[in-house]
């Protein structure tokens, strides 16, 4: 008999801290239960740079670049499930509280105009860097998300329990203490 | 007289007392309908729509509709509770409600709502509106950009305070909060924080200043226990007859 197949799961952060990241470790050794039933495709935990056909699919932060997008529509056409993890992907979270600002503004703020820059202080303009968005967005408004897990962060608990029940093949349900916004 | 009269509730039978509410007799019955406008000690309103009902198959608001003997209302059916999830879900969407930095999270209605009925996805785009907060006033913080437009602060600077601070602008999606004041700002009026109006927003707008955080996460309002099991803070603090509410 053949132990099922693992489920394969990518996850990244884009607009995010790595909070939600670190959240989920914060499963601790459940972790280890967990990777009897899945294994990691592209993830910072296993530096793999590209995502592969995957099961699942963790986005942590919104979208406020134009690599942000790149990559999520990558995880997209990879993963069959892709879940907006925490308040960033959510809802834009904390990097979207400049939704309000102009962009041009903000930069010349950091980059021109703050005191005790370093002379000829300019803004960034090397090609290497992705262009950043007006504005920020949650990652529904760029590519079809099949499940939200609200929180900044997420507790482990609601992490753990979102997944086993996705794992187990439920919908993924959190009740009162799990569900939380902030 | 009619201290027979009922009406069946979701299967339930919910007396209740000439002058009531469908909403009163509810919270009365300790039977918890979701809302954000009524509040027990003030006239209901009828704004929000998330205390709607269908009574007799019809959709109704439960906070405006008089309780009637033999009425059939339905509450808690998937089909309300979608309803109700979608209003939130606007609500979110149209102000900028960013939980992690809002004082008010813990104690919040519209949070606790969200969480009671599982609004877990923002469904539409996010609108994120421009709305400066207004700080001008030494003891009270306005943060115009979690107001969901109940009227509550102007129903209780009107009828309680008399005095008139607050009142509704605009129409449909600019519709906003506005002080009255020549300069618009809240220092330039005679608002206090021991008026009502500073202690009745459901949500994040009318915040006592040096006050934030006070609670830690876990022992605040809505952590222990969901909204529902709070239904006795908002039972009708007059059960009948005339006299406000
Ligand atoms: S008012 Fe309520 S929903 Fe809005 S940010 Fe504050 S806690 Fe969150
Ligand atoms: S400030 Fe608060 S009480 Fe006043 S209308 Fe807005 S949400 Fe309601
Ligand atoms: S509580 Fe009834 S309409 Fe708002």
């Amino acid at each position: 008999m053949n132990a099922p197949r693992k489920l394969k799961v990518a996850t990244t952060s884009l607009a995010g801290c790595f909070g939600c990241h670190m959240s989920f470790l914060d499963i601790d050794e459940r972790l280890l239960d967990l990777l009897e039933f899945i294994e990691f495709d592209r993830s910072p935990l296993t530096d793999i740079k590209h995502c592969g056909p995957c099961d699942i699919g963790i986005i942590e932060g919104g979208v406020c670049n134009a690599d942000n997008v790149h990559v999520l529509r990558e995880f997209r056409a990879n993963c069959k499930v892709l879940i907006a993890l925490g308040a960033c992907a959510v809802n834009g979270g904390l990097p979207a509280q400049r939704n309000h600002l102009d962009l041009r503004d903000i930069l010349a703020a950091v980059y021109v105009t703050e005191e005790g820059l370093a002379p000829g202080t300019q803004i960034p303009n090397d090609p290497e860097l992705p262009l950043p968005l007006n504005q920020v967005h949650p990652i529904h408004e760029v590519v079809r998300v099949d499940y939200f897990l609200p929180g900044c962060p997420p507790s482990a608990d609601a992490i753990w329990k979102f997944l086993t029940d996705l794992i187990a093949g439920r919908t993924p349900h959190l009740g009162h203490g799990l569900i939380q916004y902030d | 007289m009619s201290e027979s009269s009922s009406f069946i509730l979701d299967d339930q039978e919910i007396p209740f007392m000439p002058g009531q509410s469908v909403m009163q007799a509810a919270l009365t019955a300790g039977v918890f309908i979701p809302h954000l406008c009524y509040h027990p000690e003030f006239r209901p309103h009828g704004s929000c729509k998330l205390c709607t009902v269908k009574i007799n198959g019809r959709p109704a608001t439960s906070c405006t509709t008089p309780a009637a003997a033999g009425m059939a209302v339905e509450s808690n059916t998937p089909e309300i509770l979608d309803k109700r999830r979608t209003l939130l879900q606007m609500l979110l969407v149209e102000g900028n409600h960013f939980c992690p930095s809002c004082e008010k999270s813990g104690f919040c209605m519209l949070q606790a709502l969200g969480y009671e009925l599982g609004v877990v996805a923002p469904r539409f785009s996010l609108l994120y509106p421009t709305r400066p907060v207004d700080a001008s006033h030494p003891d009270v913080l306005l943060d115009f950009n979690r107001c969901i437009l109940c009227e509550l602060c102007i129903r209780a600077s009107t009828e309680v305070d008399g005095k008139f601070v607050f009142a509704l602008s605009g129409r449909g999606i600019k519709k906003h909060l506005v002080v009255n004041a020549e300069s618009g700002k809240l220092a330039d009026t005679n608002f206090s924080l021991a008026d009502k109006a500073a202690q009745v927003c459901p949500v994040g707008v009318i915040l006592p200043k040096r006050k934030g955080f006070a609670v830690p996460i876990g022992q605040r309002r809505f952590d222990a226990a969901p909204i529902s099991a709070h239904v006795d803070e908002f039972k009708p603090v007059v059960s009948a007859q005339g006299e406000r509410p």
